[in-house]
């Protein structure tokens, strides 16, 4: 040992080199825009440190907070992802109730995997693109069918004009974004129960505790390491939402102001000309940061709870 | 053995797995066939067998722009962008599992708390960076951040401390070999399939990335493609033909379709290695 350590020292100070890279580019390019962002959040900064900028201390925090808008924006967010949550997570859920039941055994998982999958890759520009245009009241393919639908039935269907009504213009984008991210948290929820080892479940058939039992008292415990994971994921994916109801809706639809997301309203200061107010929409971008941190951690909180 | 309830559950499971699997084709095969339809034969009816009026969407697409040139400027920003993750990754991560040095712990620490840190935090000050350093329009803040990317950085080090045993590398330096030579020797083979899974996610990552392209690029001939597809609203042109809309969404979304058939075994693999990761 103690002829070798010198050796061992030399070849660790290696690690110096082979991590600069890295370190050099995240102190620029990740570190130094959270913290200047945060510098922003204090000054009256509009566009950029050209004109003369002071410190305002508090001012854009107390602005946010008292911003009728921005709560405005927060519930869209949270309405929009709470929705699409519960139906992401349900059907999910749903899906791994399905895939590992012990008594059923169905197969292709793997083919099903991949097509569930599918939305998830697409880019929110081309997906956003398409379902406009589906789902367009007067020309849209979406109404067509649901006409088909409702005439084979003998009824007839007055069309919904699905992104451009406050009503439902939230409610489409939710299921959109469920569609778009079912697959991903079935995959995550499967690769769990997959990382059981099957000795449980043929010890618990032996003793003859039936399939519920079977789900309640193994698969459910074991699997709430990774439940909390896709909570917390999706929880910091779902309240930044911004590319699906930025591209759908725009300022002149009357559902704009239901599904503005809070992303949507930082935006909107800090880089669309005309209503540019930097320092201000770097305060919102810290308030979200907060918000996402008090949820994740009441997350947190919840799950270790019932573990006692 | 089984009784006829149990077959019929069974086979009702089934229908609906498969109907929720036609839900999520069912977009993409109407984008299909509407991309050969006419604008007027789309707002009137629905069908799924192809029209004939591929061509003339085609020309209204690219008479408005060149969506080959999106496509271009996508690979340009993509495929270095993933070339940079992957090895620079991949470097990190063996240092951080193979070397103990002073601040492997600080940088650890900070990886880990970045991974939970929303994308959208840092964006002003990163735009405020970029026109301070004048890269607005540049490809360069789309690339050179790749090199470092916490999460890939994390999933690697995890790899390497499970697929690399110390004892090869150590076998390596009494032999001689130095160890610059022993990473891209011995090292990188090894974690090759934990780097390819990180890099096919990096790639789809970095071509689907719409948000910073939108606030970097201003400039058309620049625009990667979701950024072009977004422009597509603007276009009177295009918004009057409904096939064209479709045609063009069709073309965006090829490329990638064509990645995943390929690689869907190790983009499977890769969510649910960020699921058991714990």
């Amino acid at each position: 040992m103690m002829k070798k350590r010198k050796g061992v020292k030399n070849y660790d100070n290696w690690g110096y080199l082979f991590v600069l890279p890295f370190v050099v580019v995240f102190l620029v390019f990740n570190i130094y825009p959270v913290l200047r962002t945060l510098y922003i959040s204090f000054t009256n900064m509009k566009i950029s440190e050209r004109e003369a900028i002071s410190f305002v201390a508090l001012d854009n925090y107390i602005r946010v907070l008292t911003d009728k808008f921005f709560w405005n924006a927060l519930w869209n967010t949270v309405r929009i992802w709470g929705l699409n949550i519960i139906l992401q997570l349900g059907l999910a859920f749903l899906l791994m109730m399905v895939f590992s039941d012990v008594k059923y055994k169905m197969k292709g998982l793997a083919v099903f995997r991949i097509v569930y999958y599918l939305p998830n890759l697409i880019a929110a520009t081309s997906i956003a693109f398409l379902f406009s245009t589906l789902l367009n009241w007067r020309y849209g393919t979406f109404n067509q069918i649901i006409n088909e639908i409702f005439k084979l039935f003998g009824a007839s269907y007055n069309p919904i004009d699905w992104i451009n009504d406050a009503s439902t213009a939230g409610l489409s984008i939710s299921v959109i974004q469920t569609w778009m991210w079912f697959g991903n948290s079935f995959i995550m929820l499967m690769a769990g129960v997959q990382g059981i080892s099957k000795d449980y479940f043929e010890a618990a058939s032996i003793d003859g505790a039936g399939r519920w039992t079977i789900f309640g008292k193994i698969t459910l415990p074991l699997l709430k390491p990774i439940l909390l994971y896709v909570a917390i994921t999706s929880l910091i994916g779902g309240l930044q939402l911004f590319d699906l109801p930025y591209l759908m809706i725009n300022k002149t639809m009357s559902s704009y102001n239901s599904v503005q997301t809070v992303v949507m309203y930082m935006y909107k200061f800090g880089f669309e000309t005309g209503t540019t107010q930097v320092g201000f929409a770097s305060s919102i971008a810290y308030v979200l940061f907060a918000i996402i941190c008090g949820v994740s951690i009441m997350q947190l909180k919840i799950f270790n709870r019932k573990e006692d | 053995m089984k009784s006829i309830g149990f077959c019929i559950k069974k086979g009702l499971l089934y229908f609906l797995l498969i109907a929720l699997g036609l839900t999520c084709l069912l977009p993409f095969l109407l984008m299909i066939v509407n991309a050969t339809r006419s604008g007027n034969e789309i707002a009137t009816s629905f069908t799924l067998i192809p029209g004939n009026s591929l061509k003339e969407n085609w020309e209204t697409v690219f008479d408005y722009f060149n969506l080959f040139q999106g496509m271009w400027n996508s690979v340009k920003v993509s495929v270095p962008a993933t070339l940079l993750t992957s090895y620079f990754s991949a470097l990190t991560a063996y240092a951080l599992a193979m070397y103990k040095f002073k601040g492997s712990k600080v940088i650890f620490g900070t990886i880990l708390v970045f991974m939970m840190i929303p994308g959208q935090l840092g964006l002003i000050g990163f735009y405020n960076l970029c026109t301070k350093l004048k890269l607005v329009n540049s490809y360069i803040p789309l690339i050179v951040p790749a090199i470092a990317a916490p999460g890939t950085v994390f999933f690697l080090r995890q790899y390497v401390l499970s697929a690399l045993p110390k004892s090869l590398i150590e076998a390596a330096r009494i032999d001689g070999a130095n160890e610059i030579y022993s990473f891209h020797r011995i090292a990188l083979p090894i974690m090759a399939p934990g780097v390819a899974t990180m890099a096919i996610m990096a790639f789809i990552g970095n071509w689907n990335n719409y948000l910073t392209p939108m606030i970097i690029l201003n400039k058309n001939s620049k625009f990667t493609l979701p950024v072009m597809m977004a422009s597509l609203r603007a276009s009177t042109d295009i918004n009057a033909n409904q096939g064209a809309i479709y045609l063009s969404v069709a073309i965006s979304v090829i490329p990638i379709l064509l990645v995943f058939a390929f690689f869907s075994k190790y983009i499977i693999s890769s969510i649910s290695a960020g699921a058991v990761k714990e």
